[in-house]
């Protein structure tokens, strides 16, 4: 089933999609970039507005109105506020895309489109080399040197922050692998765990316990070793092209590999291989396949919440807070699952703080390309987070969870990152042990 | 262009190059509010304190700029459009809450401060800000005192009126002053109420004081489903006459329940011909009392399906459902023009009838939702505005509709304002001399009437629907209705 790409003309962005925009306003409030500078220009409403008028021909796409929608983190906030179920999250694709179709985009943004999005994330093999080549420049004490240099001030784009902001990398990566890992006792179903570009060199731990508590909990695990990146962040980039591809490598990896659903522990992706049906609905070939691939995916929360779940009993005594990824709570509506999964954990008491499904300005590419907004969203996030008084913030993707645990490094904050899976992991694995101290 | 220059260099000496807008992309997006209106301001500024507004203003003065002042543009009489172009002034950017005073159960607040904030930190100590316009989510408190905005626990509790204790205020050249205070009773004239409603032709207000209510100890919300409007109607006023005073009283018709459950499966009945979504607040046993009261008297006038919220979610869920409303009938075409019409309680059977008349005379779609228990219609002609001649024929439609109106006793306006839309009908019900009075008492506060120009009273441009025809067409108007 593995055909050449198709060349499918793009579609313009329809009509009916724009005008379901009676352009009330309920949606403001939700918006990020929006409460921040209380810019119309910066919000839902005016996004739209703009498009509109470049459909209706009273505007020409230029770099001042692509900077707008270059802004708009894509977190579909407004989506969920909007009572008129307007799709802005296709609107705001189309959009990126026709902007960076006229050239209307900065030239940060072509940067890391030639470099990351079009040149590493296709090619998984060659972004484990780098994080290699990373892991050993943050062990090998030239760090250090670098920075005692200060030579990254010299470049430019901040690539100082930038590095600064690199994750510390763990000392294994997550790989694909043949072959399935057997659930522990009798299996219920067989699972295909997607691993994903980030997440299997940035946060390899989180990735091992997603496959161990689906295995305690009656899973065969696969990690079909053809998928690959989802391609979310060439989509929401204005790059479908790209994409299509990529979703295309993973529709043939997991139906291949037979199982009965796809998990995924990064929001991001979860929503992106949801729509993989839409995606490539014009596609003669795979638009069968596609919508079979989307109809089979959950995220890990949701489809731990939904399984008669053998609860943990070991404890993680600690106050934590759920930060609601966008992709999680607005992309796929799922903000019950999660919070149910951590008030079933012995010994963790789980506080709301305000605002808790606003974005912390991660979103994908957003803190490189538009570094002033990411980093405001971000102080503004730290200081609810912080009025909260806990030890750790949960979240369930790993873009906000580094964005977070970077947040908090500034901020000088002992307050720690988990993934939901995390946490759930420790749990059951404070079952067994001597009671490790869950959380210090 | 001449005077923009100096205008805009300006205001970017007062308050920074970021908080100017005058790229003509940009302007682009603060031509409409929530209306129907559109026109394009010369600038918009958004300033961050009242010091910056008095400067802005001042500036403005003594440049020969109108001011327009601007909230969250949700506004459904062109309130906030520059018709007449000028300067806007946003105060979205003055949105904190400076105090919120438990003891005194009132609340200081920035004009851009969202209503739906306040309430939620209000709640937060045992009390609420009752007046909930529908856009609460979004709609700021600058706005609702414009407009004196009401919302469906008004029925109960009153409008924005009573609910605002003073404000501080930036006059037309600049001076700032205060109308009303902390304090409930006030002596001498009562400006503080004048000011409210006065939809930013007086002056803008830059700090308001508002009163806090404790939040009742519980609520019970029925949904009861109707074969018709008629048999829904005849409720209300059963309701009524029975003595009672629910928080609140609404109605949706059939096109808006097919709306709403389009986008939202709000467990709306989809079968009715109508739907009443009835309040009641008080201590818990005696909500039991009325409650067994009220079920009766809607199982009377003919409700089938009546049912209540079991749970707060559920509660919350039938809100959203109504206060989505307006925004959901996107799902059906993609305009509506909103009539804020009032009748007496007792003719809403015959107003609604006649507005169905005019939506078929008209050969247009009207949807219904509305504060049913103040005789607050809101018929919403449903178009598409792309069509070559629907605006002209809908602003037709609804002045026909707001005749109705009067004739039965009622009135233009009950919460949106008359503004840029409604100005043509203010003869209807006032007469020349009323008007002149009117014009006199503004002149007070705004000598030059600089402030928001062109609203309120017959003449002046309208808002253009500034729409350009011909590459709009494009995309077809057919995709709709
Ligand atoms: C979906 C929907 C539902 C609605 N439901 C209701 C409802 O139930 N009840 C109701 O009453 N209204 C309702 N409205 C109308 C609207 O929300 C209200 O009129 C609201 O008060 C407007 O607030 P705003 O902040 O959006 O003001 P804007 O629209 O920005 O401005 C409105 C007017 O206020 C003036 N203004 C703004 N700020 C100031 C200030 N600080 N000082 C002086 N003047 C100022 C403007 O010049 C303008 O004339 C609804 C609107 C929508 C879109
Ligand atoms: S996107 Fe939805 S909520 Fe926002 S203005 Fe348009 S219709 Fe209203
Ligand atoms: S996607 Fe997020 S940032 Fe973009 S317009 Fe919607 S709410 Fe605002």
């Amino acid at each position: 089933m593995k055909g050449e790409p198709v060349v499918s003309q793009d579609a313009p962005i329809t009509a009916e999609d724009l005008y379901r925009c009676v352009h009330c306003g309920l949606c403001l409030s939700a918006c990020p970039t929006y409460m921040e500078t209380g810019l119309e220009t910066e919000s839902p409403r005016g996004r739209i507005a703009l498009m509109k008028a470049v459909h209706e021909g009273r505007l020409d796409i230029n770099r001042r109105v692509a900077g707008h929608w270059d802004m708009c983190l894509a977190c579909r906030a407004c989506e969920t506020a909007c009572p008129s179920g307007v799709p802005y999250g296709r609107l705001i694709e189309t959009a990126r895309r026709d902007a960076v179709e006229q050239g209307a985009v900065s030239w940060r943004h072509r940067m890391v489109a030639a470099l990351f999005l079009r040149g590493l994330l296709p090619r998984l093999r060659m972004l484990r080399l780098l994080a290699s080549a990373l892991r050993l420049y943050q062990r090998r004490g030239l760090r250090r040197l670098v920075r005692w240099s200060r030579i990254l001030k010299l470049l430019p784009g901040g690539l100082d922050r930038l590095e600064a902001q690199l994750p510390e990398l763990p000392t294994r990566f997550f790989a694909p692998q043949p072959g399935v890992l057997r659930a522990v006792g009798e299996t219920r179903m067989k699972v295909g765990l997607l691993s994903g570009c980030v997440m299997p060199v940035a946060q390899a731990p989180t990735m091992d316990a997603a496959a161990r508590i689906l295995r305690r909990n009656g899973c065969d695990v696969a990690t079909p070793v053809g998928q690959g990146c989802c391609g979310a962040l060439n989509l929401h980039s204005g790059d479908p092209k790209t994409a299509r591809g990529m979703a295309r490598r993973n529709i043939d990896a997991f139906l291949d590999a037979g199982v009965d659903r796809i998990v995924t522990a990064s929001a991001g992706c979860g929503s992106a291989m949801k729509e993989y049906g839409e995606l490539l609905e014009d596609d003669p070939v795979y638009a069968e396949r596609a919508a079979r691939a989307a109809a089979m995916t959950v995220d890990i929360t949701e489809f731990l919440a939904g399984l008669p779940l053998d609860p943990p009993r070991g404890r993680v005594d600690a106050r934590a807070t759920y930060q609601d990824p966008c992709h999680l709570a607005h992309a796929q509506r799922i903000t019950e699952a999660p919070r149910t999964l951590l008030r079933g954990t012995p010994g963790l008491e789980l506080v709301e703080m305000e605002e808790a499904s606003r974005c912390c300005g991660a979103a994908g590419i957003y803190t490189i390309t538009q570094r002033r907004m990411s980093e405001r969203l971000l102080a503004s996030k730290m200081e609810w987070v912080l009025a909260a008084g806990v030890d750790m913030v949960v979240t369930a993707n790993p873009g906000c969870a580094i964005q977070l645990e970077n947040g908090l490094r500034e901020a000088g904050s002992p307050v720690r990152v988990c993934h939901v899976v995390d946490v759930l992991d420790q749990a059951y694995q404070a079952e067994e042990g001597p009671s490790p101290s869950a959380v210090q | 262009m001449s005077k923009r220059r100096p205008l805009v260099k300006g205001l970017e000496a007062i308050v920074g190059k970021e908080r100017v807008v005058h790229h003509p992309e940009d302007l682009l997006v603060y031509e409409y509010d929530g209306s129907i209106d559109r026109a394009m301001p010369q600038a918009v500024v958004l300033p961050d304190s009242t010091g910056e507004v008095s400067r802005v203003l001042a500036l403005a003065y003594r440049e020969g700029v109108a001011v327009v002042g601007r909230g969250s543009g949700t506004g459904l009489s062109g309130g906030a459009v520059a018709s007449e172009g000028g300067l806007q002034v946003a105060l979205t950017r003055m949105n904190r809450i400076l105090e919120v005073d438990v003891e005194n159960r009132l609340a200081v607040v920035e004009p851009g401060v969202i209503n739906l904030r306040l309430d939620q930190r209000a709640r937060r100590s045992g009390l609420r800000y009752a007046p909930d316009p529908s856009s609460q989510k979004a709609c700021t408190l600058g706005g609702n005192v414009a407009e004196n905005a009401g919302g469906p626990h008004c029925l109960a509790y009153g409008v924005t009126s009573n609910h605002v204790l003073g404000m501080e205020v930036v006059l037309e050249d600049g001076a700032v002053t205060w109308l009303g205070g902390m304090e409930r009773d006030s002596h001498g004239y009562d400006l503080r109420g004048l000011f409210v409603g006065s939809e930013g032709t007086f002056g803008l207000a830059t700090k308001i004081v508002t009163r806090l209510l404790p939040t009742p100890p519980a609520a019970k919300t029925y949904l009861a489903a109707f074969s018709d409007m008629r048999s829904a109607c005849d409720a209300v006023s059963a309701v009524i006459a029975g003595g009672m005073v629910p928080a609140a009283l609404e109605m949706v018709d059939a096109l808006t329940i097919r709306a709403v459950q389009k986008v939202a499966h709000a467990g709306l009945p989809e079968e009715a011909g109508a739907a009443l979504l009835v309040e009641l607040e008080g201590e818990a046993e005696e909500l039991e009392e009325t409650g067994l009261e009220v079920e009766a008297i809607l199982t009377g006038a003919g409700a089938f399906n009546l049912r209540w919220a079991e749970s707060e979610e559920e509660r919350e869920r039938l809100w959203s459902a109504r206060k989505g409303a307006l925004g959901a009938l996107g799902a059906l075409a993609p305009n509506y023009y909103l009539v804020d019409g009032v009748v007496p309680r007792t003719r809403l059977t015959e107003a609604l009838e006649r507005v169905s008349e005019i939506g078929h005379r008209y050969d247009l779609p009207i949807a219904n939702v509305f504060h049913a228990g103040d005789g607050n219609l809101h018929p919403c002609v449903l178009f598409d505005e792309r069509k070559p001649g629907a605006v002209e024929r809908v602003m037709e439609a609804g002045g026909d509709i707001l005749k109705v109106c009067v004739e039965l006793g009622g009135a233009l306006s009950g919460e949106h304002g008359i503004g840029l839309e409604k100005k043509a009908y203010m003869p209807l019900v006032f007469t020349g001399e009323d008007m002149e009075m009117m014009k006199t008492v503004r002149g007070a506060f705004a000598p030059l009437g600089r402030l928001n120009p062109g609203k309120g009273f017959p003449g002046g441009p309208a808002g253009h629907h500034n729409l350009q025809r011909g590459a709009v067409m494009a995309a077809g108007p057919g995709a709709y209705v």
